[in-house]
């Protein structure tokens, strides 16, 4: 045995030694009590909510696993392919002409336009407003005895028909009118963003080389937005899968189940017809299509920081 | 957005060119404006003008009745008190919410950018995440812990709710605003033997003003518009008031009385719309921050 004495560490004294370690964990303390909050309400509810899916529930919780019988329910329920293939075709027309529409505006506007400042705010006001409102808003002007229907009569159209909120067919285009009016604006602004993020030397050469208008921005300004592209095409899928005020607001559902969404179907199942698992289930479904969405998006955004 | 003097695109040469342009720009702000537009003239019309008239025609008679009925008389299901009550159950819902979770927001910011730990991107990670669920997810848990916590129904428990829910943006905005600053400011500070809390408060917070807006008129306008929360845990006398809006407009007892749904839509609008119309460069700054850089 060796009677060299390693070196003995000073030891702080006892307090300054907890001080100093509450504060080197005081950052963490701070971050705490938020993490713990989203760890609980968001994954802890998540799984609750699967491990609901996965039962009988009904009016209240029951613990007792039955397999995947909720998710048989759910796919039998004629009511969940009319959400789902509303949500589909909602889905998709929102996307595309919010898309299709921001973009337009945003190239009109990026073209030395006076009055600019006066028309963005104007494009882009109704991304302000609640849905309800927007949803009120629309039921009124497209209310088929007292909106633009009757206003075109009177202007002596006889023949100018709109029932689509009445009529089971055609009013799930009127969630998509409502729908495009309130947040092609914001598109139109990612896209303007974009816009102005484009290098004018590049268009500058292409303009010398002869390139007309409509070439120039169809090979290279649009292809140079596929950044914006694919956070509009995130962010409207997003709100689509989402979207439950505005259709509560504007159609209630109805007429019938015409514009049942999977957010109405669920809410309904869980609160109001007492199918608490089926309900759970369609949540679980709605979830798994926004991770299909997100997960891949936020990974490789997540993945660009860091190198 | 960036105040960019030259614009990108290429100049529109002719005279025609220029004039389908503005043609199409001004059609598309008849788009947009059209429905506030009818919604505020009918809110000033009187029953039998609206009855008779034409939507698009200016009041003859303008009055105001409709909008005093829509804040102190109108039924909202079975009471008949307006919406006042509701207008002030959103106030003093929104004002503690957006309160906390943007204080919150600014210190998980701080930390996830100056005191970074091993795993600090997961923990960023997961509450980034926590932004896009679907909240269909977690409301039947949520109602039942409300309920036994005691605040199922009330204020204080939606409170609650959209502080929970807006911390992930909370976060992310002020996460992605203290990247920006100068770290020497930081460690500078620190051998000076500035705390924590310190050199939050004197270095960090003063120059937080732009983002704090932002923060403040993003969570402000989504808490205030939300309505499935709303909805869910909340009922009667305790609603917010895109519920009590949205009743409002559905109770079916009597003459619909439209112009007084118009107004009451209206005021529910008004605390948002006048805030973007204030401050509307930060409203489209908090949209962009947290979709386009999600």
């Amino acid at each position: 045995m060796s009677m060299i004495a390693t070196p003995v560490e000073v030891h702080p004294r006892p307090k300054e030694g907890t001080m100093m370690r509450l504060q080197a964990a005081l950052p963490k303390l701070v971050l705490a009590p938020s993490f713990a909050a989203i760890l609980v309400f968001v994954y802890g509810f998540i799984l609750f909510t699967i491990y609901l899916s996965f039962t009988r529930s009904r009016l209240l919780p029951v613990y007792e696993l039955a397999g995947f019988d909720a998710y048989q329910r759910l796919w039998s329920q004629p009511n969940w392919w009319v959400a789902i293939t509303n949500l589909g075709i909602f889905g998709g027309l929102y996307i595309g002409v919010c898309i299709a529409l921001g973009l337009f505006l945003a190239i009109l506007l990026d073209q030395k336009i006076r009055g600019e400042g006066v028309l963005r705010p104007i494009y882009l006001y109704p991304m302000a407003l609640s849905f309800i409102v927007t949803g009120t808003a629309w039921k009124w002007f497209l209310n088929p005895g007292l909106g633009l229907e009757k206003t075109m009569h009177d202007w002596g159209y006889a023949w100018f028909k709109l029932d689509w909120l009445v009529n089971p067919d055609m009013a799930i285009y009127t969630v998509v009118i409502a729908g495009v009016w309130q947040a092609s604006g914001f598109c139109m602004a990612m896209f303007l963003a974009g816009l102005r993020g484009i290098d004018g030397e590049i268009l500058k050469a292409a303009q010398i080389d002869g390139a007309s208008t409509i070439a120039l921005y169809r090979r290279i300004v649009i292809p140079m937005l596929r950044p914006v592209f694919l956070s509009a095409f995130i962010v409207l899928a997003h709100m689509a899968i989402k979207s439950y005020d505005l259709v509560i607001a504007l159609t209630g559902g109805g007429p019938g189940n015409a514009t049942e969404l999977p957010s109405t179907f669920m809410y309904s199942y869980t609160f109001t017809r007492n199918q608490m698992a089926v309900g759970a289930a369609s949540a679980v479904i709605m979830l798994m299509t926004i991770c299909a969405i997100i997960v891949p998006y936020l990974y490789s955004e997540l993945r660009e920081k860091n190198s | 957005m960036s105040a960019v003097a030259a614009s990108s695109g290429p100049a529109g040469s002719s005279i025609t060119t220029k004039v389908v342009i503005y043609g199409l720009l001004a059609l598309f702000a008849v788009f947009y404006l059209l429905p506030l537009f009818v919604m505020v003239i009918t809110s000033f019309k009187t029953l039998d003008e609206i009855r008779e008239g034409n939507m698009l025609a200016l009041p003859h008679n303008p009055t105001v009745e409709p909008w005093l009925a829509a804040w102190g008389s109108a039924c909202v299901g079975l009471t008949c008190a307006g919406i006042k009550g509701y207008f002030w159950n959103s106030i003093s819902m929104v004002v503690p919410a957006v309160a906390i979770s943007t204080l919150l927001g600014a210190l998980n910011g701080y930390v996830l950018t100056k005191w970074r730990f091993p795993g600090h991107k997961w923990v960023f990670g997961l509450m980034l995440f926590a932004c896009f669920i679907p909240f269909q997810t977690v409301l039947i848990p949520m109602a039942r812990i409300l309920g036994l916590i005691g605040l199922a129904d009330s204020i204080p428990g939606l409170v609650l709710v959209h502080v929970v829910y807006g911390l992930g943006f909370t976060t992310l905005f002020f996460r992605n605003y203290y990247e920006a600053f100068p770290n020497e400011l930081i460690r500078a500070a620190q051998m000076d033997g500035a705390s924590f809390f310190q050199i939050f408060r004197r270095i960090l917070l003063p120059s937080s003003g732009p983002i704090i807006v932002v923060t403040v008129i993003f969570q402000f306008t989504n808490v205030w518009n939300d309505f499935l929360f709303g909805a869910s845990f909340t009922s009667g006398a305790n609603a917010p008031m895109t519920v009590a809006l949205n009743n409002l407009v559905n109770t079916s007892t009597g003459v619909r009385e439209y112009n007084v749904h118009m107004a009451a839509a209206m005021i529910a609008a008004l605390p948002t719309l006048i805030v973007y119309v204030l401050a509307g460069r930060y409203f489209v700054r908090g949209l962009m921050a947290g979709a386009v850089k999600g």
